[in-house]
């Protein structure tokens, strides 16, 4: 399929509107939003990958990001060798300790013959294996965690380039999708939905409970950029850099902020389109029509052999690891773990928002709408700042009303971006750029 | 080997933790479930209704405190209860006037009408947070304790205190009185019946000439009662923040899928099953077992399983057991 000339339009219209803040606010801001745009667009397409090609409901999104910038922290972050020598063995050897028993509980129930025994003996393996579990890891963990608690605490990562820590993020998310897609494919569709939920809170309160792994709430900082992408400082003090700069006008400091989030925004892009690419290749082929077929009369294609329960793994696992690549890509622009930030308004329900107002099951429209409901959130707050104060402008200054208006006038959001899908689920369901 | 003193801590810290905080669950539960039953989509928007609910019955409380009324030992929200309610009912039936009759009348797809409620779920968030704002509020007044733990001590002579919160005592003899009523009326009230036979077979019931929008129109305010009574007590036996609302919806899920959903009786075994899980997976059993075990065998650690922020990870392990194993839940559900 290609682009009608609506569609460009559409494309150039919140082109325009960022080009728009860049004059009228100033470029960083502008390029943010661009950087952003690209990572916000990039969880649209896994979304609209499990929405728009299946019909899967997934309100996990965030577990799914949040992983993505674990795999980012696990691979990039230095390797703390005095933590790996207390207790980085038993940590693995806990965790291996915890994966083999359930293995063993699995193969059992589905080895043994139906009855008490199987039962019986699948709860003694587990009850075994996680006394056993806590025996070896407990102990690692407090060795771990002992070590420099102001600025490591935890087991650090590989210390290799952050590039790669993008498909680990990716493969850690597909990892997470796999256990609930498992359990949860094949019932009816809600369940999905609130296996999703239950996942994503789990995931977060792992992250910001298990401080071995990535510092919880204390956050990692400091992770390393990935190979082209410069340092702002290192620009400042390189003197072609700085006599350029100069010479063509700029001053050195926004310069180099500038050229940072160039360099962020090519290699964004690059993703991106790759992306965009396989996505378009995947929906034109075979596979893409046999999905479509499927979403949209499961017993029909159920009737001429197609196996529905495996391809909804097959496109929630994909789906979710486009999410986790979106999230290691935006811990690395962040250059922090912060696991205290993850929301699901932001995270789960502002990615929805995206794809039902771009157009479900068009990866342009997943795209477009990354890009324009980002520029939505950055600006509502400020334009709802501006709205209130605009309401209250007539009252008595110091009236509670009025104080009270202006302290709320922060949730604004929430009320927008729900009104926003609401409205368009009901008066143009199928969004901006519709599947053809 | 002391097993009386054991037991009164199993009590204090286990039991009567569990059954008030079970019965909260059972009525946000029931909630989901009727929802279920009658509309046939998972209500995501639950839990926010719960904290609208609880919001408006709080500012009504402020107000009557303000005017000077108290209710003795009972907290004055009890006073302000119809108000909520009133409040609530008039929400949510202006919702289902504004979102959901649109896509009932088209026979939307069951998933459309998940996001839909997801939607409406933000919405009602935003209006709660542009209300009263995102921080913790008190509104429990009167009596704090029916027995403190100092109390029972010198009553008995045991070691161990055993402390009854009046807001848990009052939990679960609201939610006793709720649910009683709410099981006469499904079983003996015509109307009642009229919901049941909706619940059963829609097309069947249409024949009989019952009123589907009379029908929605009721459980509609029956939720909002059920929600608004969950959501005051949850708030007044631990306290009032809009996001604990929104993430008690795993547990509350969790409770009606393990029951069975639109089963009620199922939501309320659900409840506790939950709460009673949840309660003894992040307990620390040492005290317990301190007088239950000789000298020799005591225990290093504190025996907790898991650490208490990790409580949703059990409702979480419940209902994907429930999934795997047994998909309609305990008590036959109407869905796989």
């Amino acid at each position: 399929m290609t682009l009608t000339p609506k569609d460009m339009l559409l494309f150039a219209v919140v082109f325009g509107l960022i080009v728009l803040t860049g004059f009228l606010q100033s470029w960083n801001v502008a390029l943010g939003i661009v950087n952003m745009g690209l990572i916000s667009a990039i969880m649209a397409l896994g979304v609209n990958m499990q929405w728009g090609y299946a019909g899967l409901f997934n309100i996990g999104v965030m577990g799914f990001v949040a992983l993505g910038g674990l795999g980012a922290v696990i691979v990039s972050m230095p390797p703390v060798g005095e933590a790996w020598a207390v207790g980085g063995l038993r940590v693995v050897g806990g965790l291996l300790l915890g994966l083999l028993t359930i293995v063993a509980a699995a193969v059992t129930w589905n080895r043994l013959p139906k009855g008490k025994t199987r039962a019986a003996a699948m709860v003694v393996i587990l009850a075994v294996g996680f006394f056993a579990f806590r025996a070896v890891f407990d102990a690692g963990v407090t060795a771990v965690e002992a070590i420099d608690p102001a600025t490591t605490g935890y087991l650090g990562g590989l210390g290799l380039p952050v590039i790669i820590g993008w498909p680990v993020g990716a493969l850690l998310a597909a990892g997470a999708a796999w256990v609930v897609g498992k359990t949860a494919l094949g019932l009816r569709s809600d369940y999905l939905a609130i296996a999703t939920l239950g996942i994503a809170e789990i995931i977060i309160a792992v992250l910001k409970n298990e401080d071995w792994l990535a510092r919880g709430v204390k956050n990692v900082i400091g992770i390393p950029r990935p190979a082209p992408v410069p340092y702002e400082i290192d620009l400042q003090q390189s003197g072609g850099f700085v006599e350029r700069m100069t010479g063509w006008g700029f001053d050195p400091m926004t310069a180099s902020a500038i050229t940072v989030k160039l360099a962020y925004m090519g290699l964004f892009l690059a993703v991106l389109a790759l992306l965009l690419w396989l996505a378009q290749s995947a929906l034109n082929s075979p596979w893409g029509r046999m999905m479509r077929a499927i979403r949209d009369n499961e017993v029909a294609a159920e009737a001429m052999g197609k196996d529905v329960t495996a391809r909804h793994l097959q496109i929630f696992i994909l789906g979710s690891a486009v999410c986790g690549l979106a999230g290691a890509m935006m811990t690395t622009l962040d250059g922090q773990l912060t696991p205290g930030t993850y929301q699901p308004l932001r995270f789960t329900f502002l990615v929805w928002v995206m794809v039902i107002v771009g157009g479900s099951g068009n990866n342009f429209g997943a795209v477009l709408g990354g890009f324009l409901i980002w520029f939505l959130w950055v600006m509502v707050e400020p334009i709802g700042q501006n709205l209130i104060g605009l309401i209250t402008a007539g009252m008595a200054d110091g009236s509670w009303l009025k104080d009270h208006l202006l302290d709320s006038a922060a949730h604004m959001r929430l009320l927008t971006m729900g009104l926003i899908l609401l409205l368009v689920l009901r008066f143009s369901p199928r969004g901006l750029i519709p599947e053809r | 080997m002391d097993f009386l003193n054991a037991f009164v801590a199993l009590a204090n810290f286990v039991i009567v933790p569990a059954i008030a905080y079970g019965s909260q669950l059972a009525l946000g539960a029931l909630g989901v479930t009727l929802i279920y039953g009658i509309l046939r989509f998972s209500n995501f928007a639950h839990g926010d209704t719960m904290a609208f609910g609880a919001m408006a019955t709080i500012l009504m409380t402020w107000f009557l405190q303000g005017l000077g009324v108290s209710f003795g030992p009972l907290p004055t929200a009890l006073l302000a209860l119809p108000v909520g309610i009133a409040a609530t009912a008039l929400l949510v039936l202006a919702t289902d006037r504004a979102v959901y009759r649109f896509y009932r009348q088209q026979k939307a797809a069951p998933v459309i009408l998940v996001i839909v409620s997801m939607g409406v779920m933000f919405v009602m968030n935003g209006i709660v947070r542009f209300i009263i704002g995102v921080d913790d509020q008190q509104f429990a007044d009167g009596a704090r304790f029916i027995i403190s733990a100092r109390d029972f001590r010198t009553m008995t002579g045991l070691d161990e205190g055993l402390a009854i919160k009046s807001t848990a005592a009052l939990t679960v003899v609201v939610a006793v009185i709720v649910v009683a009523a709410l099981f006469w009326f499904l079983n003996k009230t015509r109307t009642g019946k009229s919901m049941r036979a909706f619940s059963d077979n829609e097309d069947l019931a249409l024949l009989s000439g019952i009123n589907p929008e009379r029908v929605v129109a009721i459980t509609w305010i029956i939720v909002a009662g059920l929600a608004t009574i969950a959501g005051v007590l949850y708030g007044l036996d631990k306290s009032f923040k809009p996001f604990t609302y929104f993430q008690l919806l795993l547990p509350i899920f969790a409770s009606a899928i393990v029951g069975g959903l639109g089963n009620p009786l199922g939501a309320i075994a659900g409840g506790f099953i939950i709460a009673f899980s949840e309660v003894m997976v992040t307990y620390a059993f040492k005290k317990v077992a301190g007088y239950v075990l000789p000298e020799s065998l005591q225990p290093d650690g504190l025996l907790q399983l898991l650490s208490t922020d990790y409580k949703f990870a059990v409702s979480f392990g419940i209902l994907i057991i429930v999934l795997l194993f047994r998909p309609t839940g305990l008590f036959k559900g109407k869905a796989v």
